[in-house]
């Protein structure tokens, strides 16, 4: 029987990692991620897990030692976030091109300068490019499941590909919520028993792990590693449809909220979410026509399912908690974009970054965003494409 | 040798062929200038087998003998770490056979 238990994102995730017992946990403790692997030492100290726990002295060898591990044949996680992501960098790279399936809990921090230590999304979309599959956490509830499915997805042999998980830094991490907590043989059993393929302890294979490719062959492998992530799609569908048969909450690449006659439409991730619920209900209260589409899995980016959706709006507004200097929009409006251009139907689309370093984002600014989308959908003219929410101008 | 196409490729970029690199020829990189031994200098102190980057120097019971030209990149570090006075390991002209070396 699933137990409601009063825990943290932080404490979410180590309790998911408690019951998944990963034969090794390496990390380096950052704000706001320090109390998952503080949760986890201690789990340690008490006797709760029989994996190895290591801290080393760097985000970089966290990783680093990571990696090996998972070469060796273990299944591996680690947890961090801003600076701690960014300091994990090449490494990150490796881990993918080496199809490492390594699960990270990543606790969403702004990047310095200047240097704060509050959530926004920053490090994680750093990383969009590093290969690794990108799940993100509406609450505590989404980042203990999403971090228990992360290992299923991320395990699949057609797949294998590492996983990280995001939860936005204190507003999510260091807010207590009563969450179901499932029982630790079903979650076992949901997990599964690992098989790594090719460890480098099994010494009776000859193996040369991360051989050096020129010319003749980086190419190949690198196509060979898309291959992987582009195979996610299938493995998030069944994994989440699974996960909802067995404890009641199923999972897909995005949430949609109230969009079946929607006109306009809100897209943001994570935290900010839950907000923009209560507002699209106030709205929907006065008559308005506001859906909120929440994404949910943003590598590999559901692109066609998520045009389906939105190509019949009048107006959208994607939501940014980062911002891409000198690009065309933010990340998660590039890719929405992009993903309408072959619909001869689709809407206006704008783009608004707001949160950074940990800005609010509050009931107030998604009406007003949708208000804008409004004047969009009647006047069929968009003003400003780019802007930003609660900045002082 | 045929290459595989990305589809043929071990997850991972793992090599299961370990030790596979005796098959790349090296020697074909030399350009220019390739060492020559000469065996009644040499003193046997094995300076030679210890700092080539190629193993490329042939050993033959636990006596160095030679070069092993198809691996030897003629990079010098031989020639320049063998001690006695006059050189058992010096570095010569070399023609170049491009066409003799693709070949191989």
């Amino acid at each position: 029987m699933s137990t409601l238990k009063t825990l943290n994102g932080n404490q979410s995730v180590a309790e998911a990692a408690r019951q998944i017992d990963p034969d090794v946990v390496a990390a380096y403790p950052i704000t706001p991620s320090t109390s998952i692997v503080e949760t986890i030492a201690k789990f340690k100290a008490d006797g709760l897990i029989t994996g190895e726990f290591v801290c080393p002295e760097s985000e970089h060898s966290a990783m680093s030692l990571c990696i090996g591990a998972a070469s060796g044949g273990g299944r591996v996680m680690t947890a961090t976030g801003s600076q701690g992501l960014a300091l994990m960098w090449e490494m990150l790279y490796i881990a993918a091109g080496l199809r490492l399936p390594i699960v990270a809990g990543i606790v969403n921090r702004s990047l310095s300068a200047p240097i704060n230590i509050h959530g926004d999304h920053s490090d994680t979309m750093g990383a969009r490019d590093s290969g690794w599959i990108q799940i993100y956490s509406e609450n505590c509830q989404e980042a203990y499941d999403n971090f228990i499915q992360a290992f299923r997805i991320a395990e699949h042999l057609d797949v294998r590909t590492p996983a990280l998980v995001g939860l936005d830094g204190f507003i999510i991490s260091h807010s207590l919520e009563g969450i179901q907590v499932e029982d630790d043989e079903k979650i076992k059993k949901f997990a599964g028993e690992y098989k790594p393929v090719y460890p480098m302890l099994d010494t009776d294979q000859k193996k040369t792990v991360g051989p050096i490719d020129f010319t003749d062959y980086y190419f190949e492998h690198k196509r060979n590693q898309i291959e992987g992530i582009e195979n996610a799609p299938k493995v998030i569908e069944e994994v989440g449809k699974e996960f909802g048969k067995e404890f009641g909450r199923e999972y897909g690449f995005f949430e949609e909220y109230r969009t079946d006659d929607a006109e306009v439409c809100i897209v943001v991730m994570s935290s900010a979410a839950g907000t923009c619920k209560d507002a699209v209900d106030e709205l929907r209260n006065q008559g308005k026509k506001v859906g909120l589409l929440k994404p949910r899995v943003f590598r590999p980016f559901p692109h066609r399912k998520i045009a389906e959706v939105l190509k019949r709006m009048k107006a959208v507004a994607v939501l940014d908690r980062s911002s891409s200097p000198g690009a065309f929009g933010a990340p998660l409006f590039t890719e929405i974009r992009s993903a309408l251009y072959d619909y001869p139907e689709r809407p206006k689309i704008v783009n608004y970054v707001y949160g950074l370093g940990g800005r609010d984002i509050k009931g107030e600014h998604f009406k007003e965003v949708a208000s804008k989308l409004e004047r969009i959908a009647k006047t069929g003219k968009v003003e400003e494409i780019y802007g930003y929410i609660n900045l002082r101008e | 040798m045929k290459k595989e196409t990305w589809k043929e490729l071990t997850l991972g970029t793992i090599n299961l062929n370990a030790g596979n690199s005796v098959q790349n020829l090296t020697g074909t990189w030399r350009s220019g200038k390739k060492p020559q031994f000469i065996e009644d200098k040499c003193i046997q102190c094995f300076f030679c087998w210890l700092y080539c980057p190629h193993h490329a120097i042939e050993v033959q019971g636990e006596e160095v003998k030679g070069i092993k030209y198809d691996y030897c990149t003629g990079c010098g570090m031989c020639s320049e770490v063998c001690p006695p006075k006059e050189k058992a390991i010096v570095m010569v002209k070399e023609e170049i056979k491009l066409a003799e070396r693709s070949s191989k």
